[in-house]
């Protein structure tokens, strides 16, 4: 029995929101980060659901740039929170407040 | 031939190459060779040149073109007819002696090399001006004469007079440069050629006397006048005595101030086509010779004597080309070029031999201390004040007859050449007795040297230039060129020529009576004549006159742009704009909180408005954007 397409897309938008609202409500880094991994993750299920229903490569193409990026930007982000937690600082994002103006 | 004219145009240019480059590398003796030699061996291939021209072969070869754009060419062609050959001749050859003196003259100054690579260079643009066979050509050797003169006049840059005095030339003949270019584009803009064989040959189109033609013969003039040193742009030839003696000869006698008599003699056919505009050299030609002269008289320097003596002369020239006698013009910047250079490099001698003191009453006892120099500079007196069978004698009578014997007003222009020819031998035997004095006028006895002989050996042979130069037939050498002179009977001749000796004459008794006779006298005339003589010796004040409606307003409107425009107007302006956005990026700057949670909100807003426009745009929403 096949699946629809829509149900990918329902559980696509489902994930990216939860990742979204994790990311605006969390305060450990770590998860911070687990929520942005699960927004991409969404987009991806998204890509290669519409590029199967579009008997098209297109998408499948972006999904794996989408996870060579996310890749390449997640050892930048752990290094960046082992600084960090090296240095003493709390744990906590809102505290990391150096940018302000 | 036409292989023969660039060469005569490379070798100065080829050694103001080498002494600009390696100049400073090479000993003393190889600057001086290549410095004085190119512009020797230029004057072989020019003697080569005269040769076939007087075979009766003319140039007008074009080597190649600079540009061209739809009908406006620029070619590089060089025109060698009789009148251009005779131009390189004097410059090569006097520019050549002229060079060879300054191997002695200069021997002990610290810019040997770059001095030789001024010289080649001046030599080399004036060639280019006299060689060019079309008007932009003529008018970069023009420019390029103007640049050498100002870095000759300003040579000793560590005297703030010099570079003042280089300055004054460069602004003055500034002014004189962009008439030369105004007059291309009028030129160019009824006539559609640059070329000179094009010019001529169509300047007939243009309506006689009409406002077109003599236009461009007035803003040529204007270039011919700032150049040549006449009224009213006169004021920086005697500045100019601060460079080198050297210089001043080459500037005096070979090159530049020679170069607005060629020029009006070049562009005769259309000065011919202009009467009023060639009245107007005249005029310019007859009061400079007369104004310059009177200043003269006046002066105590010896080397502004010399250079208000060259403008006088100069004038006797514009005068000549203006009333239509381009010969008499030319053959007296021939003989010009003979007496003036041995007057100048004589007068190097005198300065040298009196530790550079220039003021002609300190000096004195010259025949005794330096009797080749004295001898010459009395040879070239005599033949600048006209005396019977000396060069200068057929030269200025030449002019002054053409000018008597023409009709209207010509014949006033006549008498005041022929009053000039009285001053000119009063003003010259004046320098001479008070400098060179004869043994009754007390001088101290200082010990005084004779120069090198490479610096008298070029002031005799131009002595003996200055004495038989009259017998040259330059008048038929030019025949083809501006047809042939009317004229005159043989008994108005020897009238009008015992006439100017007789001028000549009073000039020379005068001067003997007062500054070798009776130097008393002249004090009394002195104070007798009291508010004129403060006149002329202050050059009718009009450098002063200049200072106060140019210079002085100039500088003042500097100030006023540098004081009050830069700092509040420009300044304010841009501090303005820097200021406004400082003030604003305050209150954006609290945007800025640095918090991740707060970007990331921004970050899915703006995702989200993004979203809605380009589904609005796409027609999903119920409201309708753009198409």
């Amino acid at each position: 029995m096949p699946v629809p397409a829509y149900s990918f897309l329902l559980l696509s938008g489902v994930l990216f929101t939860m990742g979204a609202v994790g990311f605006l409500i969390r305060r450990n880094p770590l998860v911070v980060f687990m929520c942005i991994e699960l927004m991409l993750n969404a987009v991806n299920l998204a890509f290669v659901a519409i590029s199967r229903y579009l008997n098209s490569l297109d998408g499948v193409v972006f999904a794996f740039l989408v996870i060579t990026v996310a890749a390449a930007e997640v050892v930048v982000g752990i290094a960046i929170i082992v600084q960090v937690y090296r240095a003493g600082r709390p744990m906590d994002v809102d505290d990391l407040d150096l940018m302000k103006e | 031939m036409d292989t023969l004219a660039p060469l005569v145009l490379l070798t100065p240019l080829a050694g103001f190459l080498v002494n600009a480059l390696f100049g400073r590398l090479l000993p003393r003796r190889v600057v001086g060779w290549v410095g004085a030699g190119s512009i020797g061996l230029a004057f072989v291939f020019a003697l080569v040149a005269l040769s076939q021209v007087l075979g009766g072969q003319r140039l007008d070869q074009t080597y190649f073109t600079w540009w061209q754009s739809a009908d406006f060419n620029v070619p590089f062609n060089l025109y060698l007819d009789q009148l251009s050959t005779l131009m390189i001749l004097v410059i090569t050859g006097v520019g050549f002696l002229i060079h060879v003196y300054s191997v002695g003259y200069m021997r002990e100054d610290p810019g040997y090399s770059r001095f030789f690579a001024y010289m080649n260079l001046f030599v080399f643009t004036m060639l280019l001006l006299v060689l060019s066979g079309n008007l932009l050509w003529l008018i970069i050797g023009w420019a390029g004469v103007g640049l050498s003169s100002y870095l000759l006049i300003g040579f000793w840059f560590e005297r703030t007079s010099a570079v003042l005095a280089a300055r004054k030339a460069f602004v003055m003949n500034t002014i004189g440069d962009v008439g030369m270019v105004f007059a291309a584009f009028l030129i160019f803009l009824n006539l559609r050629v640059l070329d000179y064989q094009g010019l001529f040959s169509r300047v007939h189109q243009l309506p006689k006397g009409g406002v077109v033609i003599t236009a461009i013969c007035l803003l040529l003039l204007l270039g011919a006048v700032a150049k040549s040193a006449q009224l009213p742009l006169h004021t920086w030839l005697p500045d100019a005595m601060e460079g080198p003696t050297p210089v001043s000869a080459l500037i005096h006698a070979a090159t530049m101030v020679t170069a607005g008599v060629y020029l009006v003699a070049r562009m005769h056919l259309l000065y011919d086509w202009a009467p009023a505009a060639a009245a107007t050299v005249a005029v310019i030609g007859g009061l400079t010779a007369l104004f310059a002269a009177t200043i003269g008289t006046s002066q105590v320097d010896i080397k502004r004597i010399l250079a208000y003596s060259t403008m006088s002369q100069i004038g006797y020239m514009f005068l000549a080309v203006g009333i239509g006698a381009y010969a008499a013009g030319m053959f007296h910047f021939m003989t010009h070029a003979f007496f003036k250079a041995l007057l100048f490099m004589a007068a190097g001698n005198v300065i040298h031999a009196f530790h550079d003191d220039q003021d002609i009453r300190h000096m004195g006892n010259l025949r005794a201390g330096l009797p080749i120099t004295f001898w010459t500079f009395l040879i070239g007196t005599l033949s600048i004040s006209g005396f019977p069978l000396f060069a200068g004698f057929f030269s200025k009578d030449e002019i002054i007859r053409s000018a008597l014997s023409a009709p209207g007003a010509d014949f006033w222009l006549g008498v005041i050449a022929l009053i000039t020819a009285g001053l000119t031998a009063y003003y010259m035997f004046r320098l001479f007795f008070i400098a060179f004095g004869w043994e009754w006028l007390s001088h101290d006895d200082r010990h005084l040297h004779e120069a090198l002989p490479v610096q008298t050996v070029p002031i005799i042979i131009l002595a003996v230039g200055a004495v038989v130069g009259g017998y040259v037939p330059v008048a038929s050498f030019l025949s083809p060129v501006f047809g042939h002179a009317v004229e005159v009977g043989a008994g108005a001749f020897i009238g009008l020529a015992a006439l100017s000796v007789l001028v000549a004459l009073v000039g020379f008794l005068t001067a003997y009576l007062l500054h070798a006779r009776r130097p008393d006298l002249a004090v009394v005339w002195r104070t007798r004549l009291g508010p004129i003589h403060t006149l002329v010796e202050h050059k009718y004040y009009v450098d002063e006159l200049y200072d106060r409606v140019f210079v002085r307003p100039g500088l003042a409107l500097a100030r006023f742009l540098n004081d009050i425009v830069e700092p509040r107007v420009i300044d304010g302006a841009v501090n303005g704009v820097a200021d406004f956005f400082l003030l604003e990026a305050r209150e954006f700057r609290l945007i800025q909180t640095g918090r991740v949670g707060t970007y990331a909100l921004w970050t899915l807003g703006g995702a989200i408005g993004v979203v809605l426009v380009v589904a609005a745009f796409l027609g999903y929403l119920p409201v309708r954007l753009g198409g």
